[in-house]
């Protein structure tokens, strides 16, 4: 048997697409002159619409590729186009800001690129080396992104920061695959299950494996305890870079904690559920009521990202529960769709309005706002109501499908408490709304029609897909694991 | 033959002086090898487990690990020598403004 064959590279093509297209994006950078320079984020953006079309065309592949490492099913590919449209809209966002603030370099979008792929990979990763791999093939460009504004000492900082507490968080994510190859003698996820089901000699090391990989995915997704380096890291992070993170990231982290506890533990389910709802509630709480207290634009999305991340974590307590994994699994897809479409608007009128050396960002910048730009401040607004979960938005059906997953798998308690700081939300929320709609000011926006272009998009996005809600779920409904 | 608990014994300390040199120095590069410690705590056990069950693939993880740890390494050290360009110093405490 060949190692590797033709149907595994053609199962892989979108991604295997990404990396090459990244490689020759390096190359093309370095030996272009001036005038090529200024073409790289197009060839970016040109190349993930290629490998967005890729993903679609063979969207209804489903096959085991390089030997079971790779589970190439609806999942991964409903991953692959909510992680290549994110990536579009990143490099939208992207260049007049890279040119502004002085760091267009064409290093940035090869990290991006690279990055896409890592999470391309996690949503199709059935083997914990390839999660190992592609969580650190997510990361790695990432760290340099975030300090991509060097000698921006803000900038440096959040790299730093990100680097360390990132890297300490891949070591107990690698430990708990050790102990879990230590319960199982493997680490292909269906051959752990298997090796469950017949019973095993050492049955702590596969729950100690699996709460350390779940403390590993807690801090990519920024789930509280582990969030404390989000707000940090996204208040010092170039604007665009936090935009990607805060959407790349978190599908990333929740696609690979998805597959692996789906299909790897749901034997643990009684065990871990206590430790998840603790989880849930203190992300809930910290997230939204910590938000209140914030006067910075970013660190106020960095906490509303955190409380964005428990919500989806709260669909995902009850998940080897075999009647509600399904809608489990489509709510959260669904969420984080709604999600990645919100939050790159939110960091759109960020941008529209942030000035050199981190001024602008402070929220009483945006005091007259609906004066001055109103199509900005109507934007927000709507960002804002579909943060919230106000009907006729994409979070309110986003919500809406998360709580109905979390009452079937009955835990009412878990659903009340994502009501009650929904409620908290809505105050910082409106926090904002109020300050550019009745206060007075002067912000003067930066004019950039890119920008402008992606708030539009999103905005109508988000009012217009609400109408779609019912489809979209399908399609997320559509995006099953193969598990054997 | 040296039975597998020692290894996981011993790996289990490693972790945990790693883990606790992470949260109580303050130099990064100090933070940083405590890192590596832990993932090298990781890679022992690795490497015990494939002994007892006389598998492979426990060993190749190892290597897989060993080239994420050096690329980590590449991007790690330049991070901190960034830093320590624009600040004169690596101590994390003084290295953070973020704050709030």
């Amino acid at each position: 048997m060949p190692i590797i064959s033709s149907t595994d590279l053609l199962a892989i093509l979108p991604t295997a697409f990404v990396v090459v297209w990244a490689c020759t994006l390096l190359l093309v950078d370095v030996f272009a002159g001036a005038g090529g320079k200024r073409l790289t984020p197009w060839l970016a953006a040109l190349g993930l619409l290629a490998a967005l079309v890729l993903s679609v065309r063979g969207g209804g592949l489903e096959q085991t590729a390089f030997n079971g490492m790779l589970e190439v099913d609806g999942f991964s590919h409903a991953i692959n186009a909510l992680v290549l449209g994110s990536g579009l809209l990143a490099v939208l966002l992207s260049v007049d800001y890279l040119r502004q603030h002085g760091i267009a370099k064409g290093e940035y979008y090869v990290m991006l690129l690279f990055s896409i792929s890592g999470v391309m990979l996690m949503g199709a990763a059935a083997d914990l080396i390839v999660v190992f791999l592609s969580i650190e093939l997510l990361s790695i460009p990432l760290y340099i992104l975030a300090a991509f504004a060097q000698p921006d000492p803000k900038s440096e900082e959040a790299g730093l920061k990100y680097f360390l507490l990132g890297a300490f968080a891949g070591a107990f994510l690698l430990y708990g695959v050790a102990l879990v190859y230590g319960a199982t003698a493997s680490t292909r996820l269906s051959e752990i299950t298997a090796a469950v089901a017949a019973g095993l000699e050492n049955p702590i090391f596969l729950l100690l494996g699996a709460a350390l990989i779940l403390i590993g995915f807690g801090f990519k997704v920024a789930a509280a305890p582990f969030h404390m380096w989000t707000p940090d890291v996204y208040e010092g992070a170039p604007t665009p870079v936090t935009a990607f993170m805060a959407v790349g990231a978190k599908v990333g982290g929740f696609a690979a904690l998805l597959r692996v506890f789906i299909v790897a533990f749901p034997s643990l389910g009684a065990d871990l559920a206590p430790v998840l709802i603790g989880v849930v509630a203190a992300t809930l709480i910290i997230g939204n009521v910590a938000a209140i207290a914030q006067n910075n634009i970013k660190r106020l999305l960095a906490y509303s990202s955190i409380s964005h991340a428990g919500f989806i974590l709260m669909a995902f307590v009850p998940y080897a529960d075999d009647a509600v994994y399904r809608d489990t699994l489509a709510a959260a897809l669904f969420y984080l769709l709604a999600f990645a479409v919100t939050s790159f608007g939110s960091w759109a009128v960020v941008m529209a309005l942030e000035k050199a050396e981190g001024k602008g960002l402070e929220l009483q910048d945006y005091a007259g706002l609906f004066r001055r730009h109103p199509g900005l401040a109507v934007a927000m607004f709507v960002f804002m109501l579909s943060f919230i979960g106000v009907p006729p938005t994409l979070g309110f059906a986003g919500k809406f499908y998360l709580f109905r997953a979390v009452l079937e798998g009955g835990y009412v308690g878990l659903a009340v408490l994502g009501v009650l700081t929904s409620l908290v939300s809505a105050y910082y929320y409106l926090r904002v709304v109020v300050v550019m709609f009745m206060q007075d000011g002067k912000p003067q926006a930066q004019a950039s029609p890119l920008l402008n272009l992606a708030t539009a998009v999103t905005a109508v996005g988000t009012v217009a897909l609400f109408f779609f809600s019912q489809p979209l779920l399908d399609w997320a409904a559509g995006a099953f694991l193969r598990l054997f | 033959m040296v039975p597998v608990q020692y290894f996981v014994g011993l790996s289990a300390i490693l972790f945990t002086l790693g883990a606790l040199g992470v949260l109580t120095r303050r130099n990064a590069i100090i933070i940083f090898m405590s890192i590596e410690l832990m993932l090298n705590s990781a890679n022992l056990l690795f490497v015990a487990f494939a002994r007892a069950f006389e598998a492979l693939s426990g060993q190749i993880f190892v290597f897989f690990v060993m080239t994420v740890a050096a690329a980590e390494v590449a991007v790690g050290l330049a991070l901190i020598v960034a830093v320590f360009r624009t600040k004169d110093t690596i101590n994390i405490d003084e290295v953070s403004s973020l704050r709030g």
